[in-house]
């Protein structure tokens, strides 16, 4: 049954089509995949269904009745939720208060319907905490109950919901999913990752560059075909060779920080090594140990075969070490500031003599930089902000590659990036690992894993509990797929 | 011509704005690298009182060049005093000021025993009162700290460590910008500024006296902030400063000389500085977007 149905939805911002004459359907008691790059139009799609965007041109019915959406309130009432990506909770209340915000009742039914809401959603998180108590993983799963909580929601726009969530809560989240879809909702799924959608969707849309390129029931769209509809053309999966030099580059001996406890191991020159584990096992504070981003309470590193203990970053970077944030707007980027600005951010000295920098040559290498990664801006002096993500992240990375670096630390490398764009970061990866630099790089993504690390480390609560050759990996998940 | 314009244009009455900004001016470029690095200064009206008092007693014990090594001592001093605690601490510089800007004044006060102390040599008056090549000294002291807080800020690494600070300070310092260094530093410099400044205004004055400056702070807050400068830190710059500084000056100066209610001027500053800071919000969201 046809709930939402959108004809010829045209936007423009300024001069320039977000989205061109696209057309949607959603059907209740189903999940439809939304697909494409950054920039595609997604957002603007799905921001106009929700409300907050009014279209130029073109139609949305519920129902078969036209409606005209003047603010997100018209769309809520229209039993149109949507669950952004950026959560919107606030901090400092329960988790009840934040599930009920704007539909408070008295305070003694206010927890009972939280608990109701979370239990629709299979979670079992503690109503009565705080939300900034919370992992953002649970944060996620309090937005997704309040967008639930009141009885007449008929359609659920979810934007990247996995994006935070470990393996088990993303298992957590289907199941609600198909739960919620069996009642009846029609459930719109934007996300980066495929597997997500061969496993949940029924119907899957692409779109690029503003327009609509393909709509077809899910059989009909395999992977390679949703891929080459994204970026319009095919990916060659990046060749794996393998760089290892054998000369351990970093040690780390019986490291404890926080709540990560006595690990041990190493990398060589030219590896690359996956850090894997759930959300929450410890992977980002050990690399935070490591780079001086956080206090070490025991253990000893080496680099190159002497002790080293950074207390602060600019000390490990001076050692040799890069590090790439797994937020990257929020610690990845000046985000206001221009392309150049963010690229030399932690080279700068050497563009300088005396403390004065060479503006010539500093506009000179990253002007090189930008060519060389192929990174999409009008110039150099953009403000970041308006590059995708996939070309914010290939600047962060730029920023390590324009000076000496022996050991990159990457978190999340690929988070928020699009298909097109993540085959290019594992390609500058693998470039760096056979120029002889040594990688770690942080996932959750399996099928990153496999696809660029050599050896895996697994992490669980704060400890390393086991290592794995890459290939294996990615040789079960062939066999599964 | 009218009589209010010919009054206004004339040489004499410029110069005149430009000696009025001269002091807020030279206080106006550690403000604004303060803020920029997300941070603020509220204790400057009393430090330049502070320190002019300081100054004025230096004078007096070894005369006028210790007086003004003194002076900038002591506001370096205190600016690493306060940079210490927001910098290594991570003291609010909003609770850290608002301390310093009671303990200062009190300080200027309790030292002087609440008397102005005059009768300064002629080299320290010389910085207030004297003239060069036509224009008073303060204000080419103003020219030349401008000049200089606009190379650093634009041209070197120290400047765009402060840039990069304040626009991100969890980003820049993953990235190894050392931003307690930055900080502190950022605050020595503005400390040493409103020593000079401390020095220029007793210098005017002829005198040091413990209840000058008194809301300096709102007056240098207001030339950074019509000038462009985010509150929150990372965007900005001098030279905004200098046209806020700039405006403010003029804007005085021209109720001054159509002899506009001394009240009343004050209320019509204050709602041109909202116009102005309304208008560049304005601004900021058309090109945003």
């Amino acid at each position: 049954m046809t709930v939402v149905e959108a004809r010829g939805i045209v936007v423009r911002f300024g001069g320039v089509a977000a989205l061109s004459g696209v057309d949607l359907t959603l059907t209740g008691g189903s999940v439809h995949a939304l697909c494409g790059e950054n920039g595609a139009g997604k957002s603007t799609l799905m921001k106009v269904l929700a409300g907050s965007i009014t279209p130029d041109e073109g139609s949305v019915g519920i129902d078969g009745q036209a409606v005209a959406f003047g603010s997100p309130r018209d769309a809520i009432a229209a039993g149109i939720r949507m669950v952004h990506q950026e959560l919107s909770l606030v901090p400092a209340l329960s988790v009840t208060e934040n599930v009920l915000l704007g539909a408070e009742s008295p305070r003694r039914t206010m927890r009972q319907r939280a608990l109701d809401a979370l239990a629709r959603i299979g979670s079992r998180i503690d109503p009565d905490v705080r939300v900034e108590t919370l992992s953002l993983a649970d944060q996620q799963m309090v937005e997704i109950a309040k967008a639930l909580a009141s009885a007449s929601a008929r359609v659920l726009i979810l934007d990247e919901p996995t994006a935070i969530l470990s393996p088990r809560e993303c298992d957590a989240l289907f199941a609600c999913i198909g739960q919620l879809t069996s009642s009846g909702l029609a459930v719109l799924y934007c996300t980066h990752r495929l597997e997500e959608v061969a496993r949940i969707s029924s119907q899957v849309t692409v779109l690029r560059d503003g327009r609509l390129i393909a709509s077809a029931p899910l059989a009909q769209m395999p992977r390679e075909v949703i891929v080459r509809h994204m970026i319009g053309r095919d990916v060659a999966r990046a060749a794996r060779t393998r760089n290892s030099t054998g000369a351990v580059a970093l040690a780390v001996k019986g490291l404890s920080s926080g709540f990560v406890r006595d690990v041990t191991f190493q990398v060589s020159y030219g590896e690359i090594v996956g850090l894997v584990g759930l959300v929450g096992a410890g992977r980002t504070e050990l690399v935070r140990a490591i780079i001086g981003a956080a206090r070490v309470d025991a253990g000893a590193m080496t680099l190159d075969g002497r002790q080293f203990r950074a207390r602060r970053p600019h000390e490990a970077i001076r050692l040799g070490f890069g590090f790439v944030p797994e937020d990257r707007k929020g610690q990845g980027l000046i985000m206001h500031a221009r392309v150049r600005v963010n690229t030399t951010l932690a080279r700068l000295a050497s563009f300088a003599r005396a403390g004065v920098v060479d503006r010539q040559r500093e506009r000179q290498v990253t002007r090189d930089w930008i060519d060389r990664l192929r990174i999409k801006t009008e110039s150099i002096e953009t403000p970041v902000e308006r590059l995708s993500g996939g070309n914010q992240q290939k600047v962060v990375l730029a920023r390590w590659l324009l000076g000496q670096l022996k050991v990159l630390i990457v978190d999340e490398p690929t988070r928020g990036v699009d298909v097109g764009a993540r085959a290019e970061i594992y390609k500058v990866v693998n470039d760096l690992a056979a120029g002889g630099t040594a990688v770690i790089v942080v996932t959750s993504d399996l099928a990153e894993a496999a696809e660029l690390c050599d050896r895996l480390l697994v992490m669980r609560e704060g400890q390393l509990i086991g290592e794995a050759d890459a290939a294996d990996l990615a040789g079960a998940m062939m066999v599964g797929a | 011509m009218s009589e209010f314009a010919s009054a206004f244009f004339s040489v004499a009455n410029l110069i005149n704005v430009a000696l009025s900004i001269a002091i807020v001016g030279v206080l106006g470029v550690g403000m604004t690298a303060v803020i920029l690095t997300g941070g603020i200064d509220l204790s400057v009206g009393s430090g330049v009182a502070l320190i002019g008092i300081v100054t004025a007693l230096a004078a007096h014990a070894g005369g006028s060049p210790s007086a003004l090594m003194a002076g900038i001592l002591l506001g370096g001093l205190t600016g690493a005093f306060v940079g210490l605690l927001v910098a290594r601490w991570s003291v609010p510089s909003f609770l850290v000021t608002l301390a310093t800007l009671s303990i200062e004044r009190g300080l200027a006060y309790w030292i002087s025993g609440g008397r102005s102390i005059g009768e300064l040599p002629a080299g320290l008056t010389w910085l207030g009162q004297g003239i060069v090549l036509g224009l008073p000294v303060p204000v080419w002291v103003m020219l030349l700290v401008f000049a200089l807080g606009w190379f650093v800020l634009t041209r070197t690494t120290g400047g765009r460590w402060v840039y990069a600070t304040g626009g991100n300070e969890q980003a820049a310092w993953l990235a190894g910008v050392d931003t307690r260094r930055v900080i502190f530093a950022t605050y020595l410099a503005n400390g040493l500024l409103v020593g000079l400044a401390g020095v220029m205004l007793a210098a005017r004055l002829g005198a040091g006296v413990p209840n000058a400056g008194v809301g300096y702070e709102l007056d240098v807050i207001a030339a950074v902030v019509v000038g462009g400068t985010a509150l929150v830190g990372g965007r900005g710059g001098v030279i905004g400063t200098l046209v806020g500084a700039v405006f403010i000056g003029v804007l005085n100066n021209a109720l001054n000389i159509a002899n506009v209610d001394p009240y009343l001027q004050r209320i019509v500053v204050g709602v041109v500085i909202l116009g102005a800071v309304l208008a560049d919000q304005a601004r900021r969201r058309i090109l945003r977007v």
